[in-house]
């Protein structure tokens, strides 16, 4: 019997499950993206059948590391851009937990850039949501590295002298199985490709644009936009890598020209997650880790009967 | 120094093969019934430089690297880059012969290879042969082994032609080999060895110099161990089942040992981008449900600082491994210091905590390891075992029953499910993670996955079911309680001490240390009391928190206390002063930190010279600093 008896319980849930009561209210901005994206959450967990208690969410730091207080589950909110390592190791040690990562752009593509290509080229079983409002919110409106070149700021009074980073592009070329770009304006898409990303068997990295009306004004909200799957002004193969990097830069490109483009960009359904690649060369348990912890019956290996031998 | 005993340094080129065939022979030579304890010096090249191995054998326990040698088997360096004088690393082609020879004791044996170094490139060589009364044998190892198949075996036949003139029985050799080998190579090394052997017994008098293995035996079964490999096995038999990491030497060690075995026994190794995902892995293992580890090297443990304060303030278990290096930042990556005691106790932010443990011997090595484990997954806390490129990389005899321990697999203070529907939980059945009023301290934890579990763990200040809290009150409950569990960990230490001590009880002179110089200090014990001194010592494993009672107990008991330790500015004298807020002016230093540890007379001169005399220290490779006061 399993020691994690929440996981795959198979309780329906309702969107309330995931409110917590003691933060009910999210004190973000009122217009923010965030809301959206907290939103998009609960309803694609409703949906997939997820119990609060085999669910953890593993934030950064800032805006968008709120999002643990207000969404109730396992939570561990860690520090600015570690988010992913504690959750991929999550995933490794207990892969019967549904992992989400979420974090912000300056967390993720900053700070955290590192991890954020090494998570995707492993290609964990995972979610990876990104707030992306082009700043920095909780410290009160820096640029940030997927402010428009020339955003100006307190920190960059003469405007940003770099070229914006190309979050979908990067997720693609690190290796991430799963790419998509969604916005909080658009609530419904939001939903169904939380949906698919926690239902994807590999990363999924989800470029979650949200608006921030407090300092970003001049991004505004991220409307009109247009879905690139339902639009027939755009054909790509979303499961062809180059169509699909062709596809992602005209997004990002288009972006700054006022253009909000959003939808799936790329999927591989047939690649093995890392999970699965780690048992295949025998370096991974079939049965979870964390388990065998709370098994009485299992007879623990002792160094001494296993390795000793070679040192006599 | 006894004449009882053989120190034999091999020295090559890096890249030649020294380490292994140093090994079997020190493996050869502990099966043979003797005490054995190796020294490890390499230069960080890949190919080439100068690089020995020194193996010292005795009847009698063997703590430390000798003083000097007695026999060098110099071979050449067959990756030598630079054979001119004037070069910035000298002529290397000759190294493996002048390095250090000064150092070789009179009467002491020299085999070298004279197929590839040529004696007559060392300044005054015959004079300095014949005033320390060394003998010398040049024989061409290379030609030999180029004539039963490979030039590579020409360390065989070093090593044959060793055992002729130390009277070492080539069986034991023989039995290492064939157990290391593969087939395809063992046979020709068999002839090399016994080809060796019998032309030096033919062509030369082997009686004529005075080094000669000694005989010795072993009541009960040995291993050979470095402290590498204990603090591996260590963590395996404490059930640690997760290991992150990225290489760095000399840490490097445990990480290797570790991702060797771990697959065996259905553990995971992830070698990530990082030190800082190297660490928030670990943690992230240990938050969801696995004994987890991580470690470093200075530079690589600095980038570890923020996962390690995040484990702190979640109250996450792990543990960490600092394996020091001389620095500052890159230093020298392959010479042991202790340089990084204060980077461990005091990096990350804020009224932090951890728990450092710094082992002196191998044996130590493995129990406190262990004992890390259980502290870290005990009390929720970081755990980090503080150690070094000499302990890690040295291997010693000891008895094999030492490390055949019952494993420990136990999660500590975790609930199981059934456990947790007893727990309090908030109104909305939230898990009350972070309890404020709780026996030591300790609130137990929960696991993702398990009903009746959920919480929130951040590294904000926070209330008790773990949401985000800046109530003044909550925060100090929550210090305190945090502050509670490093009281209940040093009243549970004091139980059982990690401190060793050693010479006489009662003495007028004290030796302190910490970490790996423990053995080498009580050498130097043992050497002042022949000569008449009254000297004890103590071995200082706890840094934190720090044994006050012990060392008080010990500085009390004696007149003068000199502190030894591998590093320029005293720190852990420092630590000492600052835990005890006494004692200044009896506390006195001898240093080392020329990149090599000390040898037991380097400790016996600083306190003859500088303790009894007051006179200057012999060697400039030591350094004293005499009492500041508080």
């Amino acid at each position: 019997m399993s020691a994690f008896s929440a996981i795959g319980d198979g309780q329906p849930t309702e969107q309330d499950d995931y409110t917590p009561e003691l933060e009910p209210q999210a004190t973000w901005c009122p217009g923010c993206g965030d809301f959206g994206v907290l939103k998009a959450l609960k309803g694609a967990s409703e949906e997939l059948g997820k119990s609060p208690e085999e669910m953890l969410l593993c934030t950064g730091i800032g805006c968008s590391g709120k999002l643990n207080s207000y969404f109730d589950s396992y939570g561990f909110h860690t520090i600015h851009g570690r988010s992913l390592p504690v959750a991929r190791a999550a995933k490794v040690a207990n892969p019967g937990v549904e992992v989400i990562a979420a974090g912000g752009d300056g967390d993720g593509y900053g700070i955290g850039g590192n991890h954020f290509m090494h998570t995707a080229r492993e290609n964990h079983d995972m979610t990876y949501i990104v707030f992306n409002n082009e700043i920095f919110g909780l410290t009160k409106g820096q640029t940030s590295p997927t402010s428009p070149k020339g955003h100006k700021s307190k920190t960059q009074p003469s405007g940003s002298a770099k070229e914006p980073l190309r979050p979908l592009s990067l997720a693609l070329n690190a290796g991430a199985s799963y790419v998509a770009r969604t916005a909080a304006v658009n609530p419904n898409q939001a939903k169904e490709i939380i949906v698919e990303a926690m239902e994807h068997d590999g990363f999924a990295h989800i470029d979650f644009l949200t608006q921030c009306p407090t300092w970003n004004k001049d991004a505004k909200q991220y409307v009109p936009y247009i879905d690139v799957n339902d639009s027939d002004d755009y054909e790509f193969d979303k499961t062809d890598r180059r169509e699909a990097a062709d596809m992602m830069a005209e997004t990002e490109q288009s972006l700054h020209e006022g253009k909000v483009l959003t939808g799936r960009y790329y999927v591989e359904e047939d690649r093995p997650s890392y999970g699965q690649e780690k048992r295949a060369i025998g370096e991974m348990p079939e049965e979870p880790l964390a388990e065998r912890y709370f098994d009485d019956d299992y007879e623990w290996e002792q160094s001494s009967e296993l390795f000793l031998d070679q040192h006599k | 120094m006894t004449n009882n005993e053989l120190i034999w340094r091999i020295a090559g080129g890096s890249g030649d093969g020294i380490a292994s065939t140093s090994q079997n022979f020190a493996k050869a030579l502990m099966r043979s019934g003797l005490d054995v304890f190796t020294h490890r010096h390499y230069p960080s090249r890949i190919r080439g430089g100068h690089t020995y191995t020194e193996i010292r054998a005795g009847p009698d326990a063997v703590k430390s690297r000798g003083d000097g040698y007695n026999f060098l088997l110099a071979l050449g360096d067959s990756f030598a880059r630079n054979p001119q004088e004037d070069s910035i690393y000298g002529n290397e082609e000759i190294k493996p012969l002048s390095e250090n020879l000064d150092d070789l004791h009179e009467g002491g044996v020299i085999i070298y290879d004279s197929g590839l170094l040529d004696a007559s490139e060392i300044d005054d060589f015959d004079a300095r042969v014949e005033e320390n009364n060394w003998y010398v044998y040049d024989i061409d190892l290379r030609n030999m082994a180029r004539d039963v198949g490979r030039e590579v075996m020409r360390n065989t036949a070093g090593v044959g032609a060793t055992c002729a003139l130390a009277g070492i029985d080539l069986d034991w050799i023989e039995e290492l080999m064939t157990e290391a080998m593969p087939d395809k190579i063992l046979d020709p090394n068999i002839e090399i060895l016994h080809k060796a052997h019998d032309m030096v017994e033919e062509e030369y008098d082997v009686d004529a110099h005075d080094v000669k293995i000694p005989e010795g035996s072993h009541d009960e079964e040995q291993v050979l161990m470095s402290g590498s490999d204990a603090i591996a096995y260590g963590s395996i038999d404490e059930g640690c089942r997760f290991i992150s990491g990225y290489p760095m030497t000399p840490w490097t060690e445990v990480f290797t040992i570790m991702s060797k075995n771990l697959p065996k026994i259905g553990g995971v190794s992830e070698q990530v981008e990082d030190e800082i995902a190297a660490a928030a892995l670990a943690v992230g293992a240990s938050h969801a449900g696995a004994k987890a580890m991580s470690g470093s090297s200075g530079g690589g443990f600095a980038l570890m600082s923020e996962p390690l304060g995040l484990a702190e303030m979640t109250e996450t278990p792990v543990v960490l491994i600092e394996a020091m290096r001389a620095g500052p930042s890159t230093g020298m990556p392959t010479k042991p210091e202790q340089a990084d005691l204060e980077h461990v106790l005091y990096t990350s932010q804020g009224d932090s905590h951890r728990i450092v443990f710094a082992p002196g011997t191998v044996e130590e090595a493995y129990t406190q390891t262990r004992k890390a484990f259980q502290i870290a997954y005990e009390y929720q806390i970081p755990s980090i075992v503080l150690y070094d490129q000499k302990l890690g990389g040295e291997m010693v005899s000891l008895p094999a029953s030492h490390f055949e321990e019952a494993p420990n697999p136990s999660l500590g203070s975790t609930l199981t499910e059934a456990e947790l529907e007893d727990a309090p939980h908030d109104e909305s059945g939230k898990f009350s993670r972070f309890q404020h009023d709780v026996e030591d301290g300790v609130s137990p934890r929960s696991i993702p996955g398990q009903k009746g579990g959920r919480y929130l763990a951040t590294g904000n200040e926070h209330q008790p079911e773990g949401h985000i809290s800046e109530s003044p009150e909550n925060r100090v409950n929550q210090v305190n309680r945090r502050l509670d569990k490093i009281d209940a960990i040093h009243e549970e230490l004091q139980g059982e001490s990690h401190q060793t001590y050693y010479g006489p009880e009662e003495a007028t002179y004290g030796l302190m240390t910490f970490g790996s110089q423990q053995g080498t200090v009580e050498e130097a014990v043992d050497m002042l009391n022949e000569q008449g001194h009254s000297v004890k010592a103590i071995g200082v494993s706890d840094m934190a928190p720090y044994p006050v009672e012990e060392v008080t107990e010990f500085i009390e008991s004696v007149d003068e206390v000199l502190v030894v330790e591998m590093n320029s500015t005293a720190q852990f004298r420092g630590l000492t002063q600052k835990e005890l807020g006494q004692y200044g002016e009896k506390l006195s230093s001898l240093l080392k930190y020329n990149g090599n540890p000390f040898e037991p007379l380097d400790i016996v001169d600083g306190f003859e010279t500088k303790i009894i005399e007051g006179g200057e220290l012999s060697s400039t490779e030591t350094k004293f600093v005499p009492a500041a006061g508080d």
